[in-house]
């Protein structure tokens, strides 16, 4: 009875009328998850000033265009501004040696007042009915090719870039610095670059975000991190259940962009099924904790304690059948 | 080709865990020497090991490579003069990269690393030919990652890593200590033969005194942060063991407390 009465309040047209709307968002913040790929994959670097670099991005194009500058040229002016965020947290650790998470934290808070200053205040509107915006979300198609350009563009050229000689030097710097240091990689140099470049794309999907919704808030990136590490996750494993050990490079970067998109079609779905959108954020953390699980218990599942002393008693069990049906064959005898 | 002057460092300085790693380490290496390192557990061989490769800045005493004083330079900017090979065969190979990538990485040790490609195609024919002779069937496996190869496989692409583009000076810290017998025998044969092929300078830390025996022109001992023992290429080839332990117990005063190097 309840549940006839709650299928009959979901209207599937009401999902679908969402559904470009959730694969645009996704495409915007895959820009960002490909940043922090270079972070969090790439650098082995739990990089949290994103939080505050998305925002700072909005910040910089919304103020750059409301004051005549040309779109383009804002959203250039954002990557640069994100560029300079990701070198503060690179100082931070490297010059002054701040551990990772601890480094993000500062920048990502001391950015919150520098946001508020750009800003002007806690929010600003961007209308698109008075600039020439790149995308927004009245136009919704444009919007989606208009991301899928973006995305489809970074990914060629990270996947240029990660394979010259600066950029394996910074992936060998991930993986194991003390041979990159025994071949004469400067590790410090390269984490610093990382960074940099990580931030330049987040601050750019910002950028864009903050186009798509026509405002930029100083609270836009608040668990921005989470939606990143949410798309690099699913599109992992998506990615290694489709193509395996096959998927090169340029097809995991591309799964980063998929996970985000994904991500942003499952928030629409919890949205269409009436959730209370305060519990959004709650939610966002308990998929992202099932997803980073699932590997780790399914490798548990394979090579644990209980799995050896199941198998051990059934064994021994086994064995101690054997020996009283031969004892019992004895006394026969 | 390597010159020691005075080297000292100290661990901890002024703490209750304070420890002279090296106190007082003169050393000269001519070109193509080939010097296998022994002395017990703490005697400072891998610390002096450390001091040249820069892991650290050392207290006291200057460190020359080819006459050019390396003493103020980090790690990665010695890297340029080294080539090194490590205990733990994690240590010397990027595991999520594959075979020709790790290779590449080496080839472009102590150059500026632009944007050009981190591997050209010649690169690859190049790099066939030289794994082709480990004769370790790794020139089929190319494009595999390398945290697929056994720790043996690991030590010896880290050593062709090592010398591809040749050193000044070669350091292996105990480089077979953590393969199985067989595996390690195969290692050291490899390291004899890019050795003397390429004539290189060469320092070799090893637990074993037959091998340290074995192998190389010259032999060092060293016990409590200094240089005890130093025995030249004709004394060595008459070297046993038992000579080794005498000797030990004759300059230290001590007797020599190393299973591993008594058994191995």
């Amino acid at each position: 009875m309840l549940l006839s009465h709650c299928l009959t309040m979901l209207n599937p047209i009401a999902f679908f009328n969402a559904l470009p709307s959730n694969i645009a968002q996704g495409l915007i913040w895959g820009v960002m998850a490909l940043g922090l790929y270079i972070t969090y994959r790439l650098l082995d670097f739990a990089d949290l000033t994103v939080d505050g670099s998305i925002a700072t991005g909005g910040a910089v194009t919304v103020m750059l265009t409301t004051s005549g500058c040309n779109i383009w040229v804002a959203l250039l002016a954002a990557t640069l501004a994100g560029m300079l965020a990701g070198l503060c947290t690179g100082i931070l650790h490297t010059r002054l040696g701040i551990p990772p998470i601890l480094a993000g934290i500062l920048t990502q808070i001391a950015l919150f007042s520098v946001n508020l200053h750009i800003l002007g205040g806690s929010n600003k509107a961007l209308s698109v009915d008075k600039y020439d915006l790149i995308l927004s979300s009245r136009n919704m198609t444009a919007a989606i090719v208009a991301a899928l350009l973006f995305c489809g563009v970074l990914i060629a050229v990270m996947y240029w870039y990660f394979g010259t000689e600066q950029g394996s030097a910074i992936r060998a710097t991930g993986c194991n610095p003390a041979m990159s240091k025994a071949q004469g990689i400067n590790n410090d140099n390269m984490k610093l670059i990382g960074l940099c470049l990580a931030n330049g794309l987040v601050a750019m999907s910002g950028g864009l975000l903050s186009q798509f919704q026509g405002f930029a808030d100083v609270n836009m990136g608040r668990g921005a991190i989470v939606i990143g590490l949410a798309a690099i996750i699913i599109g992992e494993v998506f990615c290694d259940a489709i193509f395996g050990k096959k998927a090169n490079f340029a097809m995991r970067l591309s799964f980063v962009v998929i996970g985000a998109i994904i991500y942003y079609v499952v928030m629409g779905i919890v949205i269409w099924l009436r959730m209370d959108p305060n519990d959004l954020k709650l939610f966002t953390a308990i998929i992202v904790a099932v997803f980073l699980a699932v590997p780790y218990l399914r490798g548990q599942q394979k090579n644990s304690f209980r799995m050896a002393g199941k198998k051990s008693a059934v064994a021994l069990k086994a064995e101690a059948a054997q020996n009283t049906a031969a004892a019992d064959k004895k006394k026969e005898v | 080709m390597l010159q020691l002057k005075n080297i000292h460092k100290t661990f901890n300085l002024g703490t209750i865990n304070e420890k002279t790693a090296l106190s007082g380490v003169d050393l000269l290496l001519n070109e193509g020497d080939f010097v296998t390192v022994i002395g017990g557990n703490g005697a400072g061989k891998s610390t002096m090991l450390n001091a040249i490769a820069g892991v650290w800045p050392v207290d006291e005493g200057s460190v020359l490579i080819d006459g050019i004083d390396v003493t103020g330079l980090p790690e990665y900017k010695r890297a340029q003069y080294l080539g090194r090979v490590f205990q733990d065969p994690m240590t010397g190979t990027t595991a999520t990269m594959q075979i020709d990538e790790n290779l590449a990485l080496a080839a472009r040790r102590g150059r500026r690393r632009g944007l050009g490609w981190g591997i050209t195609g010649e690169e690859k024919k190049h790099y066939k030919e030289l794994l082709k002779m480990l004769d370790l069937g790794l020139e089929d496996r190319m494009t595999s990652k390398v945290g697929l190869l056994s720790g043996g496989q690991r030590q010896a692409l880290t050593l062709l890593m090592a010398t591809l583009q040749r050193p000044k000076l070669l350091l292996l810290d105990e480089h077979t200590a953590a393969l199985d017998p067989k595996t390690a025998a195969k290692v050291l044969e490899l390291t004899d033969k890019i050795v003397s092929e390429n004539n290189l300078t060469t320092l070799m830390i090893t637990h074993n005194m037959k091998d340290a025996i074995a192998h190389g022109n010259r032999l060092i001992m060293m016990n409590e942060g200094k240089i005890i023992l130093d025995i030249g290429e004709q004394e060595k080839k008459k070297l046993t063991v038992e000579d080794l332990l005498l000797k030990f117990e004759d300059v230290s005063g001590q007797e020599f407390v190393s299973d591993k190097a008594l058994l191995g």
